[in-house]
């Protein structure tokens, strides 16, 4: 099979990219388009995406948000300082509860109804980090078959198939790395 | 050497490296043994035959501090409610059922599957029946299949004894993160002894990790679990069925990512004897053995047959069985219930299925003479169909 994850909008219920064909990335790996790549190559196409953007958001979820470790903090940090970098905005996912009668698109984003930011914000690409996986995927897929938003998953577990493009095991150092390149491909080093 | 002293291992070194001793036990002991090295923090019971001997022994090794906590429930739906709870907390739970129980707790294992719930099940199956029958027949298998949950097939104990012990880490995958049940056919093999390697040395599984969940589990310390954990989607528009159905997509694709994992610690979903064959055998659970007595009996009188056993259901193998059968001219399912649900399964997934003859298929109890098999391959002969 040679389903390819492109951005949106993908139309009615588009399908999870797993039931066809497309396989997480192994260690060492990214995943691109549903395709998987060697991870300096996933690390710089996140850069590229994210400073080709007209208006590029992080979405820290609640493994950010919520932890209180020196590691979590450090990682709260880098993110600030990406978005900074790629002049992003930051719009946090606090929690996955749906929000009725109405979400404020404009200062969170949930998980049952991402295209709901997507579109008041005019994001163009999305970053998803520190959401649990199986609430990342369902935002995703509902992303990808709504909106015409590029989407980007660091997770810090196995990646996601349901992305655009994503990294796995995306720890601080790996975040380092994306600053990196991110500051280097702005000097014009790309 | 005392449990609480038990070395903690992975599930490569369990299954591959640690030091194996030849047993004669019963299906029902080789629960006992795998759960003994599982490192299980709750496991609770209720009983009904022929699944009772299993959880009795596991409250055996509660006694005996290998199970952390222990308890019987007070029927087979709240059984499956406080696995939930206690799956929900974050902690490796186990438990067992069978036949009617399947179905006294049926509403559990879908919601298992929805919630992310890395359980792992025995279910030694039995026939559902009115009149009552408490004999051996895989009907409950076929109301499973569609419940989300992951579902392995043992041929016999030894079967049993490694599914159990390779389900805790297939399941525990943040990316698969759903239920395993691993089913073994009730008195044929839980009631019956035989020759099974276990693992001797003083090791145990390592314990669950919950933080590596792909949902929150409950944790107090870990604000705000209540107000993250399967929240409600249940308003009437639009976006609130798309963000159901793309849960229940993403359970369907959780078990699709397993794959990678079951054939990590079980090398392959079917196993093939004599591919060449034009005539294929295709079996699961006990049926496997009965198909190898007659292609053994079939061979006797100059008839080649071959044996395709399928040992994982869900996922089901559709591409490898569809490229093992590609050569055959006639397929023969024996089945021990009156269904047929290995037989559908099949003819879904591969072309020409009129090369499958039905049956024979067995239920209620009756046993299943490799004869019968024979009688299927040779006239066409119509048993139980």
């Amino acid at each position: 099979m040679n389903y390819k994850v492109l951005k949106g909008p993908e139309g009615y219920l588009p399908p999870a990219a797993s039931l066809h064909g497309v396989c997480l990335p192994e260690k060492g790996e990214g995943i691109i388009e549903g395709k998987c790549v060697i991870r300096d190559v996933c690390i710089r196409h996140i850069a590229k995406s994210l400073l080709e953007a007209k208006n590029p958001t992080f979405f820290p979820g609640p493994l950010v948000i919520w932890r209180t470790t020196d590691y979590a903090l450090e990682r709260g940090k880098l993110i600030r300082e990406i978005a900074k970098e790629a002049d992003a905005k930051i719009i946090p996912m606090p929690d996955y509860r749906p929000k009725y009668p109405m979400i404020n698109p404009s200062v969170e984003i949930n998980p049952n109804h991402p295209n709901l930011t997507i579109w008041h914000n005019k994001i163009d690409v999305g970053i998803f980090i520190g959401v649990h996986c199986h609430q990342a995927n369902l935002a995703l897929k509902i992303i990808r078959g709504g909106t015409d938003c590029y989407t980007v998953a660091l997770c810090a577990e196995e990646g996601h198939e349901e992305a655009n493009a994503s990294l796995r095991d995306t720890d601080n150092n790996t975040l380092k790395i994306l600053l990196d390149i991110v500051k280097e491909m702005k000097k014009g080093g790309a | 050497m005392p449990a609480n002293e038990l070395k903690e291992v992975s599930t490569e070194y369990m299954l591959f490296e640690a030091k194996r001793e030849e047993q004669f036990i019963t299906g029902s002991e080789a629960v006992r043994e795998a759960v003994r090295r599982a490192n299980i923090d709750v496991a609770i019971a209720y009983p009904i035959t022929p699944q009772s001997e299993s959880m009795h022994l596991v409250g055996d090794l509660y006694a005996e501090g290998y199970v952390k906590e222990y308890f019987r429930g007070e029927n087979e739906f709240a059984v499956m409610s406080e696995i939930t709870g206690a799956a929900m907390a974050g902690v490796r739970t186990f438990t067992a059922t069978c036949g009617p129980g399947t179905l006294r707790a049926f509403e559990n294992f879908p919601m298992w599957s929805g919630a992310r719930l890395p359980i792992v099940m025995g279910f030694m199956t039995r026939a559902i029946n009115a009149p009552l029958s408490i004999q051996p027949d895989t009907i409950e298998m076929s109301f499973l299949l569609d419940t989300g949950m992951m579902m392995m097939h043992a041929e016999a104990a030894q079967d049993l004894y490694d599914m159990l012990l390779m389900s805790f880490d297939i399941v525990e995958q943040t990316s698969v993160h759903i239920p395993m049940g691993v089913f073994v056919d009730g008195f044929f093999v839980t009631h019956t002894r035989q020759k099974i390697n276990i693992v001797t040395e003083d090791v145990k599984l390592r314990p669950y990790n919950p933080g590596l969940s792909p949902v929150p589990h409950i944790d107090m310390e870990t604000p705000p679990f209540r107000l993250m954990r399967d929240p409600f989607v249940m308003k009437s528009n639009y976006i609130s069925y798309a963000a159901h159905a793309s849960w229940q997509q993403e359970v369907m694709a959780s078990a699709q990512r397993a794959k990678k994992y079951i054939k990590k610690y079980m090398g392959s979903f079917i196993e093939q004897e004599n591919p060449d064959a034009s005539i294929q055998i295709v079996a699961s659970g006990t049926a496997v053995s009965q198909a190898r007595e007659a292609i053994r009996m079939l061979k006797a009188e100059g008839i080649d047959a071959g044996l395709v056993k399928v040992k994982v259901i869900r996922p089901f193998p559709a591409d490898e069985i569809k490229a093992v059968l590609s050569g055959a001219e006639k397929i023969i399912i024996p089945e021990f219930n009156r269904v047929g649900w290995l037989c559908r399964e099949v003819a879904s997934v591969i072309p020409n299925n009129d090369r499958i003859l039905p049956g024979p298929r067995v239920y209620g109890g009756m046993t299943m003479p490799p004869e019968v098999i024979i009688q299927v391959v040779k006239e066409g002969a119509l048993v139980g169909v």
